[in-house]
């Protein structure tokens, strides 16, 4: 039984007992997240505003903070279109088809959600890093690929990997193949059935996928904290950025520059209840 | 070739090309605007971030004049061995900065990015500047810090950045064992030359002991100088800070005397911060006339007056004439005297394996 | 192509682009990730089993596992509990600003994690909005093993919302219905009929959090101090170790998270069996 987002199973009570104890719990609900949540949240607008709106709007305007702001949406360019091909690339092969070693290579995919970030950039400086396995051979041709740019998207790149596949999968393999089948038995192509029969079915759970995926690779820290080697103005995303201003005391500026990614995950969920909204589709549990 | 095929080659030629360009930030845009617009990288250690901004534009002006082009320096702050690491690593400064000669010659050693012979290139050995250090501790001086001895008081807590990545933190370590070895040898450095090699020996063990004491009054090490500064001033952790000549006063000019007051320990070491143009990057970028003229002018009056305004020992005899008020009277000793020049000191000590690694057991007691 | 054997590599099937989708998955799958990730292994390994072990064992490490494990357990554990609690007000009550907190569970996931790291650490520092009230009743938070669980169960929070709700959703009425009319108490109901019914989920969710918590780097070092064998979690250990270019120590701690990645992986899926049995009936 698939039930529609947002049930709320309805108990007849009557006796006291049974009214003190939804108060007790909504209230603990509420106290909770609000401690930990809202509060926050909400304490970035403010420690970001504390010094008044030009002093904010100044912080955002600095050479660093600008340069930070552009390696960031440039590296969220690359990474989430490749992330987003080889999600739907995994999920067709995934879905579509039945072969050995499925199950282990869904767990594959799977890998970096749960391998902690710092490790996901260790792995690359291990790889690329003066003593990496390709280090003297950089050296020799003088490329630079830790402490600068490709350092970062492949960083970014492997946090990001599972995002939207992980969303796209489940999705595919619901959807079954009959209609393809018939697609294709009717003459289209692998592409033509692919965009117009694959496609719309999935479209909301891609979209969800590359949302997702977006806000991660935007705000992604530890992992490119590793391998970037937070040279400020060079190699600082936002999150990095961040952590530098913060570290020096400018904290209107670390909460301004905090506060646009705060609104970049704000954003991001707005498209998700969108998305739920339009696309009746069963709530996604992680 | 189909749609997806097109978009997928696109990002992935877009994503090589971004690559490269942005592998080298500071690659002029074309050959024509070369010559007009030129930015350099200086990759320097952590203290130094108002000197350079000043010394910047000041240099930017006289280029400009000189030559009619406009240069833009970029700036980069980190632990001196940290920094070294990261050129080596294939971070393209055009000059480094650094806090001692020998985190220059590892980039030479070690990255190949540096020509033999190099430290001879400037005046003073490639170091235009010198310092020293000295204790900052809080107002009133509550724990009654006058020099080494005290450090190892019990309760006392020491600020120190970590070896291992900073330059500071090294000059610190050096220093405090220096202290306590001259000490073992009854007061004098220079009964060094007539020492046994038994009191040698003695003196060094005493020296090591000492260090390692010291360490273990250590709470948090952070990875350079502003980093430690911050954790004592900012976050009010520790009784006295081990820092830079220059990151002390500049300390007690922003925060005031109100907050915070120096103590001269009886003697320090003299810290050589050392200047280079990193070969590789220059010839391939082609800037290697302004980024000399960069370091050139670090030794001119001008630049020495900036470089005495933020508290570093200028060389030049008549500039710290002028600015001799502030600096406090202090014995020194130089690293030669004591250990014998830094590829000794940086052997023996720090390197993996060395007397750091041996004493250091990772928290305050 | 399909030859004649008894459970062949792949079935035949009529839709195009296996090889390609296959192919390219398998690319980006091992430069990405298994090329990387053998670098790891292998730079570790290339350290004399006895040097591994040491490092792996060295005090700093040691303190640094006993937080990042016991905080990571504790918030998870934290987690488990306010998450049911959550779920179950969302699930089962009615009251204002109902949707928006339904809204709100999912921001820590789309977090940027240093954002939340400065915001606690602010906000629970000593002169923070929440943390000088603690200060004042002599409770501190921040630069202590309390702000890294506080961090910590941030970052968890959605993983057991989101796995419990649709659970509860699906606990049918009827059997709840039946318990109460058998004179079950609520607390028998609850125990017996719905724990049961959501074990499952709850423990999907712990674990996920669970391994979220163990791994995470930038919600944590802002709040936490980091003084080393105090403070001081195992992810910023291997920072330090890269910072001091000890590769191989780096490496070695590096794979010891990374097997306890693994580890996690491997409960998160069996728990997940074991969820979507219950849940759908067919794997």
């Amino acid at each position: 039984m698939i039930a529609p987002a947002h049930t709320v199973v309805q108990r007849a009570d009557s006796d006291t007992a049974s009214r003190l104890i939804p108060a007790l719990l909504i209230g603990l609900s509420i106290t909770f997240l609000m401690l930990i949540l809202v509060v926050p949240v909400a304490s970035v607008i403010g420690y970001a505003f504390s010094r008044g709106l030009s002093v904010y709007l100044a912080a955002l305007q600095t050479p660093d903070t600008v340069a930070a702001i552009r390696l960031t949406l440039v590296t969220a360019a690359i990474v989430v279109p490749l992330n987003t091909v080889f999600g739907v690339a995994a999920a067709w092969a995934i879905a579509k088809f039945d072969f050995r070693g499925k199950q282990f290579l869904i767990s594959l995919i799977d890998l970096p959600f749960s391998v902690s970030p710092v490790v996901a950039g260790l792995v690359f400086v291990l790889l690329f890093g003066a003593q990496g396995w390709f280090g003297p051979w950089l050296r020799d041709y003088d490329i630079s690929i830790v402490f600068a740019f490709p350092g970062i998207v492949l960083a970014t790149l492997l946090v990001t990997f599972p995002y939207v596949a992980r969303e796209v999968i489940p999705v595919m393999q619901l959807q079954g193949r009959e209609s393809e089948e018939a697609a294709i038995s009717l003459g289209a192509g692998g592409w033509r059935t692919f965009f117009r029969v694959t496609l719309p079915g999935i479209r909301w759970a891609l979209l969800y996928g590359i949302i997702l995926c977006n806000a991660r690779a935007m705000g992604e820290f530890g992992a490119v904290a590793v391998v970037s080697g937070h040279i400020r103005g060079l190699t600082t995303t936002m999150p990095l950025h961040v952590e530098i201003l913060y570290n020096e005391y400018d904290l209107v500026g670390a909460f301004a520059v905090a506060s646009l990614l705060m609104l970049l995950a704000l954003v991001t969920l707005l498209v998700k209840a969108v998305i739920e909204a339009l696309g009746s589709r069963r709530r996604r549990s992680v | 070739m189909t749609v997806t095929s097109k978009v997928l080659a696109s990002f992935i030629v877009s994503f090589l090309v971004a690559g490269c360009g942005k592998q080298d930030a500071s690659s002029p845009p074309d050959g024509s605007a070369a010559a007009r617009q030129v930015q350099l990288l200086n990759v320097s250690y952590d203290p130094t971030r108002e000197m350079y901004r000043e010394f910047n534009e000041a240099f930017a002006a006289h280029w400009l004049a000189e030559t009619g082009q406009n240069v833009s320096v970029q700036q980069s702050h980190a632990g001196s061995g940290s920094q070294a690491r990261a050129v080596i690593d294939g971070l393209n400064a055009d000059v480094v900065t650094l806090a001692l000669a020998y985190d220059v010659e590892a980039i030479r050693l070690h990255g190949q990015r540096l020509q033999p012979g190099w430290q001879s290139r400037l005046p003073n050995n490639s170091a235009p500047y010198t310092s020293t250090i000295i204790f900052l501790v809080r107002e009133g001086n509550p724990k009654n810090i006058r020099d080494w001895p005290d450090l190892v008081q019990p309760g006392v807590q020491v600020i120190t950045p970590n070896p291992k990545t900073s330059g500071g933190a090294r000059w610190n370590y050096l220093a405090a064992w220096g202290y306590e070895f001259e000490q073992a040898l009854g007061g004098d450095i220079t009964k060094l030359e007539t020492a046994s090699p038994e009191e040698v020996e003695r003196a060094e063990a005493r020296a090591e002991r000492f260090v390692g004491e010291l360490f273990r009054h250590v709470p948090v090490l952070d990875r350079a100088a502003r980093a430690s500064t911050n954790t004592f001033v900012q976050r009010g952790i520790g009784d006295v800070l081990l820092a830079w000549e220059n990151e002390a006063l500049l300390a007690l000019d922003e925060l005031g005397a109100n907050a915070l007051d120096i103590v001269v320990p009886s003697v320090s070491i003299l810290a050589e911060p050392t200047v280079a143009v990193v070969d590789s990057v220059v010839d391939r970028k082609g800037t290697r006339t302004v980024a000399r003229a960069y370091l050139e002018y670090l030794y001119t009056p001008a630049g020495q007056d900036i470089v005495a305004r933020h508290y570093f020992r200028p060389r030049d005899s008549e500039v710290g004439a002028r600015y001799r008020e502030q600096y406090p009277e202090i014995r020194l000793f130089t690293i030669d005297d004591v250990f014998g020049g830094w590829n000794e000191a940086q052997a023996r000590h720090f390197d993996d394996g060395g007397i750091f690694d041996r004493i250091y057991t990772g928290g305050a007691e | 192509m399909a030859t004649a054997r008894a459970r062949p590599l792949v079935n035949a099937s009529v839709l195009p682009g296996f090889g390609l989708t296959l192919g390219l998955t398998g690319i980006f799958l091992t430069l990405i990730v298994l090329i990387p990730i053998a670098a790891l292994v292998l730079k570790a390994a290339s350290l004399p089993p006895s040097d591994f072990w040491r490092i792996a064992t060295e005090p700093r490490a040691i303190a640094s596992y006993r937080l990042t494990f016991g905080a990571s357990l504790l918030a998870a554990s934290f987690n488990a509990v306010f998450g049911l609690i959550i779920a179950w007000s969302l699930v089962r009550y009615r009251f204002p600003a109902r949707r928006f907190i339904d809204a709100i569970i999912d921001l820590p996931f789309a977090l940027p994690t240093a954002v939340s790291g400065i915001a606690l650490a602010t906000v629970f520092g000593p002169q923070g909005w929440i943390g000088q009230w603690l200060a004042a009743i002599g409770i501190q938070v921040a630069y202590t093993w309390v702000g890294v669980v506080v961090a910590l169960t941030l970052i968890g929070l959605p993983f057991v919302v989101r796995s419990v709700q649709p659970a509860l959703e699906e606990v049918e009425a009827t059997l709840e219905e039946a318990a109460e009319s058998l004179g079950a108490s609520r607390w028998m109901v609850f125990r017996r009929v719905i724990l049961p019914t959501i074990a499952p989920a709850l423990a999907t969710g712990f674990t996920l959090a669970l391994a979220r918590a163990i791994g995470e780097y930038g919600s944590v070092i802002f709040i936490a101090g980091n003084l080393p064998m105090l403070t001081e979690i195992t992810p910023l250990l291997i920072v330090i170790k890269l910072e001091q270019y000890d590769y191989l120590g780096a490496a070695a701690l590096g794979l010891v998270m990374l097997c306890v990645s693994f580890l996690m992986l491997l409960t998160i899926n069996a728990l997940n069996g074991w969820r979507m049995k219950r849940l759908v009936g067919r794997r």
